[in-house]
């Protein structure tokens, strides 16, 4: 019997030379902004190499110490350990293993050339953003002027973070390796007019990196009158920074429950708080803060009260006396979307402070509008996503800046694309013509049953991060909660790393069809089967692919019968076992290196292609 | 084979069967075999049929002899009985197993080797015995533990690794035991297990002998170019006599089959196998029509496949009518109907003076 197979409805073979594939499995990298290789760096750890870890970490992140204690994390809730099991791998944590254990780095930072390339670059604002755009540009030539209103660098990293969560030594040494590359750092130096700087005519490129500094209002009844003891979450958190607030009252409400407002509430218990609630307009699961910054803050005893919407500031003689609020009522349908609000009654909560955290914007009333740059009808600049260029060529944005407050990854990542644009820029070369991201495979195979990746799978659950008491941690603002992993802890949760970079490459036509693969994999993610349409496949596998996000490997034709060899890679442990046992190496494990170019590279490339003369 | 062990981890929504197993509870010890090899997709066809069976794993016997094949007993179901026979005599462990405990299944693993050489006498009065097991030789044609040599189920004309020619005639289990009266006669491949699982399935749930011949290429021995059981030459000339799917007793009735095209034969405990033509006419309940066609294909080089024969009657006395065995385990029997007490032995020694 033979049926015909219209090409549309089958599955094409997949194009693994694509580097988004093999990128896509390794979840982590691609979860994060910065595409961090985080399999390789945990890897360097188990083997106690911190320094080359930290190094690995420093080349796509900046700031491996910073972001191993404050990142937002992206990678962990993409980490496919939380999906064979319940808890992703501590990459956070991990890093930070790396950043403390190091030795000292200086030596194998980039070198600086003494001759440098005649173009010279402002910086606007000294925070995550720009200090990434010094780092890749200083050691190509450029000489890098930073400006910055306040007389610290490190923007938002050094205000708005509490040092009981980034200590200042670590934060000075990270942003000490850039500048100590040569920026020409001007502190408390705001740019008050773009106009002014452009027209200098210094500057071959500027680069905005102001972050988004402006919290948001909340206008309610008594806000004015209430005016001393209402604080704007940023601003306020900014005053503690840099020692300008040193106390405030017992009682506190915290208005909003993003990650402000986590580090407002427990800044707060460390100036003197003794009754902290942190008020939430809705339900829990719409919070906006980090799961683990929610946890840290109700393990302080702080209060998080949900399904109260802010009515009104209470004034008595003068002064505030609390705040009213309207209990809330949400019917939601069965994906937990608000489908009906209502209001059940009211309750008034006495307060000393109210602190305000309900949201930052960025604001620019130091950019002249008839420069070229285009704003959008929200006032925020143009800025290609790609190219992080404005609509005024040579001018661009990074950062909360570009879009808005997200979190310092991402800044980091916007700063190393925006250094590959004005590179390109300064090179009279088309920004969007860059380096495409590159994949490289080298097989692992040893020899007879050894691969050089520990494939054993440890069936470990996620190591806990040791804190400072509850007694101790409040005597100084400055005390650093979490402790950091123990080299045992590190140790074991470096095992939990599945090696997902460690990929399974298939070359179809060695394959004998003897389903040894299928059968021995753990999680049955192997099936041969007929193509057929996608939807149709995914529902003949051994077992159900269920996650539609991630795409499904599928072979050419197999030489004996004709099937195709599917693997769904949602779940995939890389324990090997299927080129392991596979008796004509159709199956092998190869590690997968992901080239995600920096300035460095595109400054490589572009020499590469001027003529040479003889 | 591999060093490795399969990690316990499993994919989160792997499904139960009636025991609340996950088929990862069928699975046995680490498989020594080559990379490769047919007998581990047999194994692992095996973990799934009784999976799908939901049989208590200590109600199931495994029972083997020696070669390669002999050891994958080790490789499923690790909560279940086992025998591992002198070589060739697994048929009598069997036969005595089955007569003390009418109450398990019994599952014989063996080669071609150990059943049609060694064995063959063993192998032959158990499916004239007519005995309640499903008897399953993983069969490459080849003695892969002693490096190779051709075994008493190579074709003629197949050709060794080293090169040289077999001139010898096989013995055909399938041909064999229909000849010797078996009531379950099936042939499958190791490389397809959507035919083999519902054969072992059945084949477990059969009352009497049901054999299932195998063809398991030896991926080290027996792979080769001129071989004719490789997987290359097996995938070229198999041929599927008939498709037969297995439905447990529980199991209500979900395809409706047009008229014609399928029928149903009810197992003696309620479940069914339902079979589904191939396109010829092929009737598997008819004893000699069955040996005509296995010996038609096979005179074209071609290997019939799927379930080749089986009494729909279950009419044929099984070994426990036979030989009037108790219902109950003799080793739940109570002392006094066991032990004939010296008076009733004095009176059966009698018998032979």
């Amino acid at each position: 019997m033979c049926i015909l197979i219209q090409p549309s409805n089958i599955v094409d073979p997949t194009d693994t030379s694509n580097p988004d594939y093999y990128h896509r499995v390794v979840d982590c990298q691609w979860a994060c902004p910065a595409h961090t290789d985080v399999p390789e760096y945990i890897r360097l750890i188990a083997q106690g190499r911190f320094t080359d870890a930290y190094l690995v970490n420093r080349q796509s992140n900046v700031f491996p110490g910073i972001l191993g204690r404050v990142c937002d994390r992206p990678c962990e809730p993409a980490c496919r350990r939380g999906r064979v099991e319940d808890k992703p791998v501590a990459i956070c944590r991990l890093k930070r293993v790396a950043a403390d254990h190091r030795e000292e780095v200086s030596a194998r930072l980039p070198k600086i050339p003494q001759v440098k390339n005649g173009k010279r670059i402002a910086c606007i604002g000294a925070g995550c953003a720009s200090l990434t755009v010094a780092n890749d540009l200083l050691p190509l030539g450029y000489e890098v002027t930073m400006f910055e209103r306040y007389e610290k660098p490190g923007g938002l990293m050094r205000s708005n973070i509490p040092a009981f969560r980034l200590p200042e030594s670590v934060l000075d040494e990270e942003i000490g390796m850039i500048l100590g590359m040569g920026v020409d750092l001007r502190l408390g130096t705001p740019v008050e007019s773009l106009r002014a700087l452009l027209e200098q005519g210094r500057f071959d490129a500027v680069f905005v990196g102001s972050g988004a500094p402006k919290g948001k209002e909340l206008r309610l009844p008594g806000r004015d009158e209430a005016a001393a003891n209402v604080h704007i979450g940023i601003s306020w958190l900014e005053s503690v920074a840099f020692g300008h607030i040193g106390h405030i009252g017992e009682r506190v409400l915290i208005i909003g429950v993003g990650n402000t407002a986590m580090d407002c509430c427990r800044t707060s218990l460390r100036l003197g708080a003794r009754e902290v609630k942190v008020m939430a307009r809705k339900p829990r699961g719409f919070f906006k803060a980090s799961p683990w910054e929610l946890e840290d803050a109700e393990e302080e005893r702080v209060e998080i009260m949900v399904n109260r919407a802010p009515k009104a500031f209470v004034l008595e003689h003068g002064r505030l006396a609390g705040m009213l609020f309207d209990c809330m009522e949400y019917e939601l349908d069965e994906r937990g979307r608000i489908v009906t609000e209502r209001v059940t009654g009211e309750q008034f909560l006495p307060a000393d402070d109210v602190i305000l955290a309900i949201g930052q914007e960025n604001a620019f009333p130091w950019i002249e509008r008839d420069l070229g740059i285009a704003f959008d009808k929200w006032d925020v600049p143009v800025v290609d996503a790609r190219t992080f260029q404005s609509t005024r060529p040579g001018v661009f944005f990074g950062g909360d800046a570009a879009f808005g407050p997200k979190n310092i990854i991402w800044a980091v990542e916007h700063g190393h694309q925006a250094a590959i644009s004005i590179h390109r820029h300064c090179q009279g070369e088309p920004l969007a013509e860059r380096l495409a991201p590159a994949v490289s495979l080298h097989s692992r195979k040893m020899g007879m049953h050894e691969w050089s990746y520990a494939n054993e799978y440890a069936p470990l659950e996620r190591r806990l991060m040791p804190h400072v008491s509850l007694k101790e941690r409040f005597k100084k603002l400055n005390i650093e909660v979490e402790l950091g992993f123990s080299a045992q802890q590190a140790a074991e949760e470096a095992q939990r790393c599945l090696n997902c970079d460690v990929q399974t490459v298939f070359a179809a036509k060695l394959c004998i069809e003897c389903d040894a693969c299928i059968d021995i994999c753990p999680v049955d993610c192997l099936t041969i089967a007929a193509n057929g349409p996608e939807a149709e496949l995914r529902a003949r596998l051994k077992a159900p692919a269920a996650n539609a996000a991630q795409p499904l490997y599928v072979s050419g034709a197999l030489p004996q019968t004709g099937r195709v060899m599917v693997k769904d890679e949602d779940l995939c442990v890389h324990c090997g076992l299927c080129a392991e046992r596979c008796p004509t190496a159709a199956w092998d494990m190869q590690k997968s290196h992901i080239h995600w170019p920096h300035a460095a590279e595109e400054a490589h490339a572009l020499e590469a292609r001027k003529p040479k003369i003889a | 084979m591999t060093f490795i062990a399969k990690p316990k981890v499993t994919h989160p929504s792997l499904p139960q069967n009636a025991l609340g197993l996950t088929r990862r509870a069928y699975e046995g010890a680490l498989s020594t075999l080559c990379a490769g090899c047919g007998h581990d997709s047999i194994t692992a066809a095996i973990v799934e049929a009784c999976w799908r069976l939901s049989l208590e794993p200590q109600n199931l016997v495994k029972l083997s002899g020696i070669g390669c094949s002999s050891k994958t007993t080790a490789y499923f179901v690790s909560g279940a009985h086992g025998f591992n026979a002198v070589h060739g005599r697994m048929p009598s462990i069997a036969t005595g197993a089955n007569a003390a405990n009418r109450r398990l299944t019994y599952l014989g693993v063996s080669g071609d080797g150990d059943t049609l050489s060694i064995g063959l006498g063993q192998f032959c009065h158990a499916v004239r015995r007519n005995l309640d097991m499903l008897y399953l030789i993983e069969n490459n044609g080849v003695y892969g533990l002693t490096k190779g040599q051709f075994s008493a189920s190579a074709d003629v004309g197949t050709r060794a690794k080293k090169g040289e020619t077999n001139l010898q005639p096989p013995i055909d289990p399938v041909l064999l035991a229909l000849d010797l009266g078996a009531t379950f006669v099936a042939r499958g491949f190791s490389g397809d297990k959507r035919q083999l699982v519902p054969l072992i399935e059945a084949g477990l749930k059969h009352r009497g002998f049901a054999l299932i011949d195998v063809l398991s290429p030896c991926v080290t021995f027996n792979d080769h170019e001129g071989s004719t059981k490789s997987y290359a030459y097996t995938r070229e000339h198999y041929e599927p006599a008939v498709f037969a799917d297995f439905v447990p007793r529980e199991a209500p009735i979900l395809v409706d089959y047009a008229p014609g095209e399928a029928r149903e034969v009810a197992l003696h405990d309620g479940s069914r196998i339902v079979l589904r033509k191939t396109g010829s006419d092929y009737d598997p309940t008819d004893r000699a029509a069955a040996g005509a066609a296995v010996q038609s294909r096979m005179s074209c080089g071609e290997y019939l496949t799927g379930l080749i024969y089986l009494d729909p009657s279950e009419a044929r006395a099984e070994f426990h009518q036979v030989n009037a065995t108790p219902d109950e385990p003799l080793n739940a029997l109570p002392y006094e109907q066991l032990s004939p007490g010296s008076q009733g032995l004095r009176k059966i020694l009698s018998r032979y003076r």
